[in-house]
Formats: structure tokens, sequence, C-alpha cells
């Protein structure tokens, strides 16, 4: 599949902001005042609504974005939209209840939560139900989504926390397991992933054409000479090339070298800050997971070729 | 509205017999002559007489080589458009409503207004039959000549979709499956017509009808059958003035 950066972008970032809301939301301590509140917070709604606005230029016609919201009964896509809107929503009361007041409501804070974990969910659902891609139509595909989600918003809240506390944990030291847990399970998405090709799934060019009774299919000749939508959005190759560096860039940036800066943090017990580092660095290592995650996934579209 | 139809009234649909396609693109032409000025936005192209011509097409014609395991190979020309799936992924997955399978025919259509080009349905589809248009930046698909069906402007032979009306060898039908006695029904069930990838649960309404077998498939290929000694050697049957020629020549040494 061709991998488009706006969406790259989208699944990335806001995926992080989810993730961020959704630690918030549990009431992990926050520096006191105003000043933080309105910080903290908003770098979360901008990773999010960053996100969402990458999404949409991947649209051809932008304009009419807001339709994408009424067909949350059977589509993946609206429902995540909608999922999306209400939880930023939410997310702003709760917000302005906090620079107000200082409080952070539980059940507001724990609705946000739920809703912001249903949100990256959704967007995972939007590749995971397409049967059309057997790598993205696999149980563990939402698992990754959501603790990639978790594991950027423990190392945002342990960056920011008075002392780098969770609760009555270390953040770093959270922040590391969530690490080696995400990437644990998305080492497992690729070795699956290797087994779950087209041919597995059971489609072939002898099924796709219905030829197979006969005998082997090759194709001889493609429609046109040049290319088309459907060859460039969905026979894309370019980026299976480099299949093997890119998963080792991802694995450096994204998973070694955060973890490493965790394991600095919580031995030093001090310099929380630095786990902002980390989560630019898990950043940088997801865009090479999120390249790969299109760029590896093959259509069946691609067996008429 | 995306949520697919319990049943449908008809379901109109194509058979595409595969054994008579002589793989011209005649359909493929007139089906973007008609769709080009007919429903919804031009099927445009960019840069068609440059380097790196592209456009949407609606219906393509791929061209296979089939390898049976004791026969020579042969040809089989392959057009393939929107199969109309009864439980067509491509309308769920739409997040506006533009995409819609109707109750009473079962054609499979995209409201264009509605469309934001997100390429979500391209995506669903197992059969690349919706292309994204390059100037509209909207979802363009097969809609069976909606315009031209039930057109009541034009003369009643014409109201077929184009793909179906120009077709020179007639590899082509247009017709209601949920009729039994409809032609295309009863070819279907005569021939055995097939559904593309019926793994993927899609149902599609359209049907192929594979090529006959055009060599005995139980014939064992000789290793040592070639052709050109069909022409050389074949000639001890040959009588009157072309056996005369055989032997004369023969004689020549």
């Amino acid at each position: 599949m061709h991998p488009a950066i706006s969406v790259i972008f989208f699944t990335v970032l806001s995926g992080a902001g989810y993730g961020f809301m959704a630690v918030l939301g549990l009431g992990v301590a926050m520096p006191e005042g105003p000043l933080a509140a309105f910080v903290i917070s908003g770098i979360a709604g901008v990773l999010a609504v960053v996100g969402l606005l990458a999404s949409t230029f991947h649209l051809g016609h932008p304009e009419r974005a807001l339709l994408a919201f009424s067909q949350w009964r059977t589509s993946w896509l609206s429902r995540e939209g909608v999922l999306a809107v209400v939880t930023l929503v939410l997310f702003a009361i709760y917000v302005f209840i906090w620079m107000a007041t200082g409080k952070r409501y539980f059940f507001l804070g724990l609705l946000i939560t739920i809703a912001a974990t249903a949100t990256v969910f959704a967007t995972s659902m939007i590749y995971a139900q397409l049967k059309t891609v057997p790598h993205w139509h696999m149980r563990q595909t939402p698992l990754c989504y959501l603790l990639f989600a978790a594991a950027s918003g423990v190392l945002l809240a342990a960056g920011f926390a008075p002392d780098g506390m969770i609760f009555t944990m270390p953040g770093s030291l959270l922040a590391m397991m969530e690490l080696l847990i995400a990437w644990a399970v998305k080492v497992l998405w690729w070795q699956n992933a290797k087994k779950t090709t087209l041919a597995a799934s059971g489609s072939t060019v002898e099924t796709a054409t219905g030829l197979g009774k006969i005998g082997k299919v090759r194709l001889l000749e493609s429609p046109h000479s040049g290319e088309s939508y459907l060859t460039k959005e969905m026979v894309h190759v370019i980026g299976r090339k480099h299949a093997d560096k890119l998963r080792m860039i991802a694995l450096v940036l994204g998973c070694v070298i955060p973890v490493l800066i965790c394991l600095a943090v919580f031995l030093a017990n001090t310099g929380s800050m630095w786990l902002l580092l980390a989560f630019g660095f898990l950043t940088a290592g997801l865009f090479a997971e999120r390249w790969l995650f299109f760029a590896e996934a093959k259509h069946t579209v691609s067996l008429y070729y | 509205m995306t949520a697919l139809p319990q049943s449908t009234k008809t379901k109109l649909g194509l058979v595409i017999d595969l054994d008579i396609c002589v793989g011209c693109h005649a359909c493929v032409v007139n089906c973007k002559e008609w769709n080009t000025s007919g429903y919804g936005a031009p099927l445009a192209d960019s840069d068609p007489y440059g380097v790196e011509p592209i456009g949407a097409w609606l219906n393509r014609v791929h061209t296979f080589e089939v390898q049976p395991d004791h026969a020579p190979a042969s040809i089989v020309h392959f057009p393939k458009s929107c199969l109309h799936c009864e439980t067509a992924p491509c309308v769920t997955v739409c997040p506006t409503g533009a995409s819609y399978k109707r109750s009473e025919d079962g054609i499979v259509l995209v409201d264009e207004d509605m469309c934001i080009g997100c390429g979500l349905c391209a995506w669903a589809c197992p059969y690349g039959a919706r292309e994204m248009d390059p100037a509209e930046k909207v979802m363009k698909k097969c809609t069976l000549c909606v315009d031209r069906i039930y057109n009541e402007n034009i003369p009643e032979i014409d109201r077929t979709p184009a793909c179906v009306r120009t077709c020179p060898a007639n590899a082509r039908h247009f017709g209601d499956f949920s009729d039994p006695e409809s032609e295309v029904s009863l070819m279907v069930k005569e021939r055995g017509g097939i559904d593309l990838m019926p793994e993927q649960g899609t149902n599609p309404v359209n049907k192929y009808l594979m090529p006959r077998p055009k060599t005995n498939p139980e014939m064992e290929l000789d290793e040592n059958f070639s052709l050109a000694d069909l022409a050389t050697e074949n000639t001890a049957s040959a009588g009157g003035f072309l056996g005369w020629v055989d032997r004369a020549l023969d004689r020549l040494g």
C-alpha cells in the first residue's frame, strides 16, 4: 500500500495525543497552577488536533469533512471521527475546570480515558477491518496501536509529573515497561505479518481470476502501459526494498534509545524532563514503524498485476 | 446510508464470458466514452498525451496466460469492472454515506457530491473496481450505466450498459440475476458461472464464464512435440498437385 505521509502523521501524532489524554484522565498528578495545566493539556490537544488536521490533507474534498461524522453505524472511519471530536470536547471541559479551579474531576477524567482509548481503537480498526489487506486484518493490529498510544502518553505524563512519579510508581520505570511491552507485541506482529500473506489468506491470482481450475495463471499484459490509481495506491513496492533497515531504525529510535533514557532517569532518580526527549525518539521511531505498516502491506488488487 | 439493504428487488449485473472475449478493449473505450459525459463528473485523464498518462477508468481488460498441467498454455483476456457485490465492503466503510447500494436493483453507486475522496472504499474493494478521479478528486466506479438502462430517451436496444452494447464478440451480457429464467441466470446455470475471490465473502452479482477447454486437458503433452515438426514432416497424405510438388522437391534432394 502507498504510505501517505499525511496518514502516517495522523496515526502517530493523534495516537500520542489521545494516549496522553487517556493518562491525564486517570488523574496522574501534574504540576500546580493554571499555566502548567494549560501547557500540559495544550500539548495533548495540539498533538491530537495536528494529527487530525494531517489526516484531512489526505482527502480529495476536505471541505466536506463534516459529512464524515454521519455514518458511525457502519463505518470505522466515521466512528473514529465522532470519537475523536467527543474526546476533544470532553477534554476541553476537563481542562477548563482544571485551569479555573485546579480540580480534576475523577469521573469526567475516567470518561476521557475511555473515550480516548476508544478513539485510538477506532483508528486502528480503519485498517484492521480490511479483509483485502491480510497484514492489517490481524487481532494484534489494534493492540499495537493502543500500546504505542499508551507508551507515548506515559512518557509524556512521566516527563511532566512532579518528581517523575505516576501514582506511586516512578514514571521512568512504568514508561520503560510500557515501551518494552509495546515493542514486544510489535515484533510479534512483524513475525505474524510474515506468515499472513495473501496466499495464506486463501487469495491467489488463480482465485482472483477464477482461472485456477484450468491451470497456473500469470499476467501477460497489464490493462494499460502506464501507471493507474490502483497501481500507485495499492501495488506500491518502493518501501519494501529498505524494509529491514527501516525495521532497525524503528527499533533503535523507538525502543532502544527511549528505554536507555528511561533506565538512566530511573537509576539517577532525577531529571524526569529527559523523558520528553525519549518521547521525541519514540515518535521518530513510530514514523518508521508506520511507514512500514503501509509500505509492506499487500492488497488483493496486486494479484491482478 | 452506508448500511447495505437487507435484500434488493432485482439483482442487475453482468455475465462476462472469458471464452469469447477477444481482448479488443472496445468495452473499456466505450465505457470511458459514455461515462465521461454521463453520470457525475467526467472521467479525467492527466497528462493524456505526455510521458506518464494516468486516468480514471471504470473497466479494464487484463490479459493472462493460463498454463494447464498437461496441455499447451492459453491466453485469456479478462475484463474487470465493479461486480456490484451483495455484501459490498466498499459501501459499509464509507464515512459520509456517499457510497450506497440501491435497494431496488442492487446497483452500487457513489453520490459524488457527498464524497470526501478519502479512498477507503477503494482499499476495501478486493477487485480494484474503484478509482479516484485525478481531476475531480472523488471516487469513480461502474454505475452499470444507470443513466442508460432506464433511459426512455434512447432506443430500447441501447438500454444496456455501454460495455455490453459495444462488445463486438458478445462476450458481455446484462440482466437480472434475481429472475432464475433470465438470460443471464440461465447462462450462469448452464456454464457454471463463477464468483471472483469467493473467499473474500463479497458475494458478487457479476459472474464469469470460464473458457471452454481448447485442447483435450487429458492429452499427454509429448516432450518432443513441436509445431515445426507438423509443418515439415506431415506430408505423407498430400495428394494432387501439392503431392506432386512435394515428391518432386524430395527427389531434388
